[in-house]
């Protein structure tokens, strides 16, 4: 099986949901001039409004419903999409979900037959330095692989992935393709990678993630200035051997087009079965789990000095 | 780009190592290296950005001679092209001529436009008339807001965006008028340390007399202000840097940093939180502004 996979890196029109819809509109018609055309395209978190919105995430968010709705609706009023073509959109924004906000990405299929195929809320939201996310949004509590027209997808969204057991999780349940809209601050500018440091950073996790597990990652990010904070690009996709397969520019609004082939994953899986040592040995891992720390050592245990 | 595997751009694998982090050493300056070219590529997109984002065409940057301001104007130049930057030269009667002279250079290099009003006046006129016997520091902080005057009137003549030009040294230190040298809206330098600002303007280019005479605020002749502030600007960005990356003063003495100025350093930082804030405001309600009303600044 073979996947046409988009990645947008994009440009929000800051907190104005309307332009920014506009600008993924015409995302959707570039699409059209693809070859092959793309069966799946991922666009950045918070694609639609910018990612530093502090107290107003609340007057921006919308229900993944009415995401759908706009979204669909732009695809079907396209003048270059053939008759009956489907497309797979993932795209990150604050969502509105039984009178709370999250900051999600949802899976949709767009077309004739729309539909919600996943909605992933971030599980770890940033709240330290320059990040202020608690603050102003929920935190979402799953993480899960789900159904595609190609395969099994997963979605994490920017902090979710520097959690090892995020990714853990997403190939234990099947994820073939481990997908990433992010929003990541550039800071570090130190001679020698020629990237901001966290490019170099989220480089080395992405990598590290797709060799471990044996899968696709494709990390998409937001472009831009927001009150000085710089996002400077550097989507990339990493292949199950951490090979990058793609990679955008710094400082600059790209579509990028790839075609991955599925059966690359079982054929890294056979050098390197540590996906499966893992299924094998976590029963027995959670069974003696650590019972959580509390200052650095382990909560309700023996006083200091005894062994 | 489509299709099957195309080339794609390798970062190179010695990145992907763990930074070998070796203790601070006051004779180690890499800390405070930069990558000349990135940070070129993104303050010219921070100042493209922001000043497109705030629907302006032109900026007006004050011109001293220095190579905070001569670094600047370059940046926006570089951003907006020569025509959109215009540079002011606001001298007082007790700058320098070379001053003068290294503004204009500047200015030609760039072939940006430029004007020159003379605040003498404007100073003295509230100086000599109503306050005789202003000491030096007074009359410096007169007219650093005096050339804000006239930057931001010029500013709304032009419908242009004034800049700023202060650097993290300064800001940390505390070493500028308050709402004077910081009052522009954006400010490209204002997160690099005063050795930075040198680095990135020996690799632009700006002209070796700018670059390598030392930093002076010009308000008395023969002033620089590493004199003024009894330490070097390349030793108090050090210490300053190993401050804010969380090492405590006591430890910094054992690495061999020289106690007496980490402890002007750090007083001169520790004093001045109030220089990099809005005014302080009692919070009454809870729809306090920038307290419990939170909205960024592109909002």
């Amino acid at each position: 099986m073979k996947l046409n996979l988009a990645i947008c890196q994009f440009r929000p029109v800051k907190a104005d949901v309307e332009a920014s819809l506009a600008e993924a509109a015409r995302v959707f018609e570039r699409l059209e001039a693809m070859t092959p055309r793309p069966d799946m395209l991922v666009f950045p978190e918070t694609a639609l409004t910018g990612y530093f919105l502090e107290g107003g995430v609340r007057e921006h968010a919308m229900t993944a419903e009415r995401m759908l709705e706009r979204l669909n609706g732009l695809y079907l009023s396209g003048t270059a999409r053939p008759a009956d073509a489907l497309l797979e959109v993932v795209i990150g924004f604050f969502e509105l979900y039984r009178d709370r906000v999250y900051n999600s990405a949802f899976c949709a299929r767009l077309g004739e037959d729309p539909a919600i195929l996943h909605i992933h809320r971030k599980v770890f939201l940033p709240t330290y330095g320059v990040f202020q996310e608690e603050r102003f949004v929920d935190p979402g509590h799953t993480v899960r692989a789900f159904d595609t027209s190609w395969g099994r997808a997963a979605i994490l969204i920017c902090e979710d992935v520097f959690h090892s057991l995020s990714s853990t999780l997403a190939a234990l349940d099947g994820a073939q393709l481990i997908l990433v809209p992010s929003a990541s601050p550039a800071r570090g500018f130190e001679p020698g990678p020629g990237v901001p440091g966290n490019v170099v950073r989220w480089d080395r996790v992405l990598r590290t993630i797709a060799e471990e597990h044996g899968v696709f990652v494709a990390a998409v990010q937001i472009l831009g200035f927001e009150g000085g904070k710089a996002f400077p690009g550097g989507s990339v996709v990493f292949g199950p051997r951490g090979e990058a397969i793609a990679r955008a520019p710094l400082w600059e609004e790209a579509l990028l087009g790839m075609r991955l082939d599925l059966r690359d994953i079982s054929a890294a899986r056979v050098g390197g079965p540590l996906l499966a040592d893992l299924e094998r040995a976590l029963p027995g891992l959670l069974l003696h789990r650590p019972r959580g720390t509390e200052g650095g050592r382990p909560s309700g245990h023996e006083p200091e000095g005894s062994s | 780009m489509s299709g099957e595997r195309e080339d794609v751009i390798e970062i190179p694998d010695a990145v992907h190592s763990p930074d070998v982090s070796l203790p601070p050493s006051p004779d180690d300056l890499s800390p405070l290296a930069i990558d000349t070219k990135l940070v070129e590529r993104w303050l010219v997109e921070f100042l493209r950005s922001e000043i497109l984002r705030r629907r302006f065409e032109y900026v007006v940057v004050g011109l001293s001679g220095g190579v905070d301001s001569s670094l600047t104007a370059t940046l926006c130049r570089h951003a907006l092209g020569a025509d959109a930057v215009k540079g002011f030269l606001l001298p007082y009667r007790t700058s320098s001529q070379e001053s003068r002279d290294h503004a204009l250079l500047l200015a030609d290099g760039l072939g940006i436009e430029t004007r020159e009003i003379d605040i003498t006046d404007a100073v003295d006129g509230y100086a000599e008339r109503f306050e005789a016997g202003m000491s030096d520091h007074r009359r410096g902080n007169v007219a650093a807001r005096q050339r804000m005057i006239v930057l931001f009137d010029q500013a709304a003549k032009l419908d242009a965006l004034p800049v700023g030009t202060g650097n993290k040294s300064e800001r940390l230190l505390g070493y500028f008028t308050w709402h004077a040298d910081d009052t522009p809206p954006i400010n490209p330098l204002g997160d690099l340390f005063k050795v930075q600002v040198w680095e990135l303007a020996r690799a632009i280019g700006i002209p070796e007399e700018i670059v390598e005479k030392p930093a002076s605020a010009d308000l008395i002749h023969g002033q620089t202000d590493e004199e003024d502030l009894g330490v070097s600007y390349a030793e108090a960005d050090l210490i300053l840097h190993h401050l804010l990356s969380g090492y405590p003063a006591d430890q910094l003495e054992e690495f061999g940093f020289d106690a007496a100025k980490i402890d002007m350093v750090r007083q001169r930082l520790e004093g001045t939180h109030w220089k990099r804030h809005l005014p302080t405001v009692p919070m009454l309600s809870s729809t306090a502004i920038g307290e419990w009303y939170l909205r960024p600044v592109d909002y």
